[in-house]
């Protein structure tokens, strides 16, 4: 198994997530991330999906995916030619004897402290998967008391956009 | 300015610019606007009697003529009995479109009166669905949906519409042309694939056509016939396929999967190509798939991309519309075939040697009851092939589709990937509605018949005069069968005592039909003949066929094609040159 970083453009409509989970539900295929958001155009809405799956079942993925009415692209993102970032929100706990090192640890891994209580600080950091499991690792010792993560975003690098949003008849 | 109309209006008049002439149907509450213009208007509405089988009546013209079927019902349970039509049409690639109401788009989310989430239920099973709170989106949706179900790879589409957007009003705006950002069906494959196709043929001694349901889809009868002349290989077609290719062509090997011919299932396990037309490897066919085909190579014609290694890897797919796809092979075959072309005649021998060494057959039954094979066939040559023939699930099922010749498409309706019992009966009345002029057999068995019967009255107040043969073996057949070789004969809840109760002729008598038994073999063409003159009413024959026939040949369900057995505890004898 493999995990390959699908970029779905669908439209912008009610039920659409629901399709999409329903047939990988169906299907079988197992998610590792899913983030949807809007795009530059208020129609259509872009998902990017983890997916986790063997060579070839990947163009079942796809061709499944693409078949449903309100999908309108899908391609999948090369990680090099792409930019790929998740948000991480942790929550450490410190202690007067720690608090200096957790921040040097922030310093490091360019991430910010977005909130700071008498035993804990709260931390925002973005990055791919690797530097967030990596800062994760790093905060660990220290007591990590509640952390949340956004599915992964991603976008194609360079000029060309992703898939063109405008039909052949348009 | 146009006119107002109210959305119900708009949804009528919808229906009517999209071509429609009938829908199957029950009113009730949500539905209910709809049905005050449905009184005025020109399209036939047929009341049933259960939603189910307005869905199958829906599938059953579809299958028929070639156009979309159209079923309609109401909120709630009216919709959610609609479930198992929509999953079976989608599963065997029918278009039918499905209307219902649901409740007022306020009270959607509250758990009101009759209000289900149809959207959402038949989400997995549709090819896609619509939930409409506006009137001014009522003709639009139509549009869409009767574009999406009868094009590309066609299925089943629910437009579920709010109460409140049918009384709502608007204006009339049926689209003229539907296009789609996220749908455009690819017609024509592309020419290095022909060209690739083209190549491995030239170069295959052991070719086989698999031939699916998607030849009658595209209507690719004519072309399919053409391919099978210019390659001169063996036609094997599958369940859903049967009337596509003539069964008396001497290329015709049969059906392969599960109870096919010896022929056909052997050919596809020893070739060294299968040219797959509009078929999708179902398990039904391939046995168990690892030990498929094992030396073929394949070429996978579908409209469908994502039936192309679904299954199978294919080494060359052809991604399209059937009839484009043979018209651009024929060409292509022909200029590869200038410089070399395969000699088939060893090929040839040894599919005629499993051909005639295992034919189809049956035994009379040594108690001298009647054998359910034997009433089967005589109902096929009496009847003839232009009549259609509609059968339920199981034993009589697969009887039917192995002792009758069906030689023209769209004369064998069924319902192939879903299993639906009880489809045949509202399947034939939609059938018949749509070719009244075409006499329509549904042949069912005694289980599958008590499921949707009800229809019968249906058929009889509107004046569509199907004519049913109940196989009747008192028993779930296929299932008792299974009992038979892989329960120990220990027949758990399989006895239906239907020779006892119900008296199917009485039954059909009180359904406004005519009601006939047959209980030897010397009363079965005359009843056949009785029956086939009766065109003013429904006709029920209840044939009282002995009860442990067993369809043969089988490959049991997860074992491989190579152990196919012809009869119990008799498996074919290979020449060891053929191993």
């Amino acid at each position: 198994m493999s995990t390959h970083t699908l970029s779905v453009l669908v439209e912008n409509s009610p039920g659409v997530l629901a399709r999409v989970a329903s047939l990988f539900a169906r299907r079988g295929y197992n998610i590792d991330s899913l983030a949807v958001g809007p795009t530059e155009d208020p129609n259509v809405s872009r998902m990017t999906i983890v997916v986790n799956v063997e060579g070839h079942a990947l163009y079942q993925v796809i061709q499944q995916t693409d078949k449903l009415i309100n999908v309108l692209s899908i391609i999948e993102l090369d990680p090099v030619a792409s930019v790929q970032r998740e948000l991480l929100l942790v929550k450490v706990t410190t202690t007067p004897e720690t608090r200096s090192q957790v921040l040097e640890t922030v310093q490091l891994f360019r991430a910010k402290v977005v909130d700071v209580a008498q035993d804990a600080v709260t931390i925002e950091a973005t990055g791919n998967s690797e530097k967030i499991q990596a800062l994760l690792r790093v905060l660990e010792p220290y007591g990590i008391k509640e952390l949340v993560q956004s599915g992964l975003v991603a976008m194609e690098r360079g000029l060309k956009p992703g898939k063109s949003l405008q039909p052949d008849h348009d | 300015m146009s006119e107002k109309i109210t959305g119900a209006q708009s949804l009528v008049k919808s229906l009517e610019a999209a071509g429609v002439d009938v829908m199957f149907g029950i009113p009730g509450g949500a539905i209910l606007p709809a049905y005050d213009p449905i009184f005025d208007s020109r399209i036939r509405h047929i009341l049933v009697r259960h939603e189910q089988g307005a869905g199958h009546a829906a599938t059953g013209y579809a299958q028929a003529t070639g156009r979309v079927g159209v079923c309609i019902a109401t909120s709630g349970p009216g919709a959610t009995n609609l479930v198992t039509p929509l999953a079976d049409a989608q599963m065997d690639s029918v278009p039918i479109v499905a209307i219902t109401g649901q409740v007022a788009s306020a009270a959607i989310g509250t758990d009101a009166f009759q209000e289900a989430d149809i959207r959402g239920i038949t989400m997995p099973v549709t090819k896609h669905s619509f939930l409409i709170t506006d009137a001014r989106e009522v003709a639009g949706a139509i549009a869409e949906a009767f574009h999406i179900a009868g094009t590309g790879r066609p299925g089943a589409v629910l437009v579920d519409i709010a109460k409140d957007a049918l009384i709502k009003m608007t204006e009339f705006n049926f689209p003229t042309a539907v296009s789609l950002l996220g749908y455009n069906p690819k017609m024509d494959p592309t020419a290095e694939s022909i060209r690739d196709a083209a190549a491995l043929i030239a170069e295959s001694k052991c070719p086989v056509l698999y031939v699916g349901g998607g030849v009658i889809k595209s209507n690719a009868s004519p072309e399919l016939m053409k391919l099978a002349q210019l390659t001169g290989a063996p036609v094997v077609t599958t369940l859903m396929a049967l009337g596509s290719f003539p069964d008396s062509h001497p290329q015709h090997l049969g059906m392969p999967g599960m109870h096919g011919t010896v022929a056909a299932v052997t050919a596809l396990q020893k070739a060294d190509l299968l040219i797959t037309l509009g078929a999708r490897f179902d398990d039904r066919v391939t046995g168990k798939l690892s030990s498929f085909a094992p030396n073929a190579k394949v070429i996978h014609a579908d409209i469908d991309p994502a039936e192309i290694g679904k299954n199978r890897i294919a080494d060359v797919a052809l991604i399209g519309d059937l009839k484009a796809t043979i018209n651009a092979l024929l060409p292509a075959l022909q200029k590869v075939f200038m410089r070399s072309k395969p000699d088939l005649t060893e090929w040839w021998a040894q599919c005629n040697s499993w051909r005639l060494r295992y034919p189809l057959g049956f035994d009379e039954p040594a108690d001298g009851s009647v054998s359910p094979q034997y009433v089967i066939s005589r109902l096929g040559k009496i009847a003839g092939p232009d009549a259609i023939f509609v059968a339920g699930v199981g034993q009589h099922q697969m009887w039917s589709s192995q002792f009758i010749n069906y030689e023209k498409p769209r004369t064998w309706l069924n319902s192939g990937g879903l299993g639906t019992m009880g489809y045949a009966v509202p399947a034939a009345m939609g059938a018949k509605v749509g070719a009244p002029d075409t006499v329509v057999w549904a042949i069912d068995g005694d289980g599958c018949f008590q499921m949707t019967n009800q229809e019968l009255v249906t058929c009889a107040l509107n004046n569509i005069p199907i004519k049913v043969a109940i196989i009747n073996n008192e028993s779930l057949g296929m299932v008792r069968q299974w009992q038979t070789l892989f329960y120990n004969e220990r027949y758990s809840n399989t006895d239906l005592h239907s020779k006892r109760i119900p008296d199917f002729a009485k039954l059909a008598e009180a359904m406004g039909c005519v009601g006939l038994r047959c209980e030897t073999k010397e009363d079965v063409d005359r009843v056949i003949n009785e029956a086939m003159a009766i065109n003013d009413r429904p006709v029920v024959v209840d044939f009282n066929v002995h009860r442990d026939a067993m369809v043969w040949p089988m490959v049991a369900a997860g074992t491989s094609n190579d152990d196919i057995v012809v009869a119990r505890s008799m498996a074919p004898i290979w020449d060891s040159q053929e191993l």
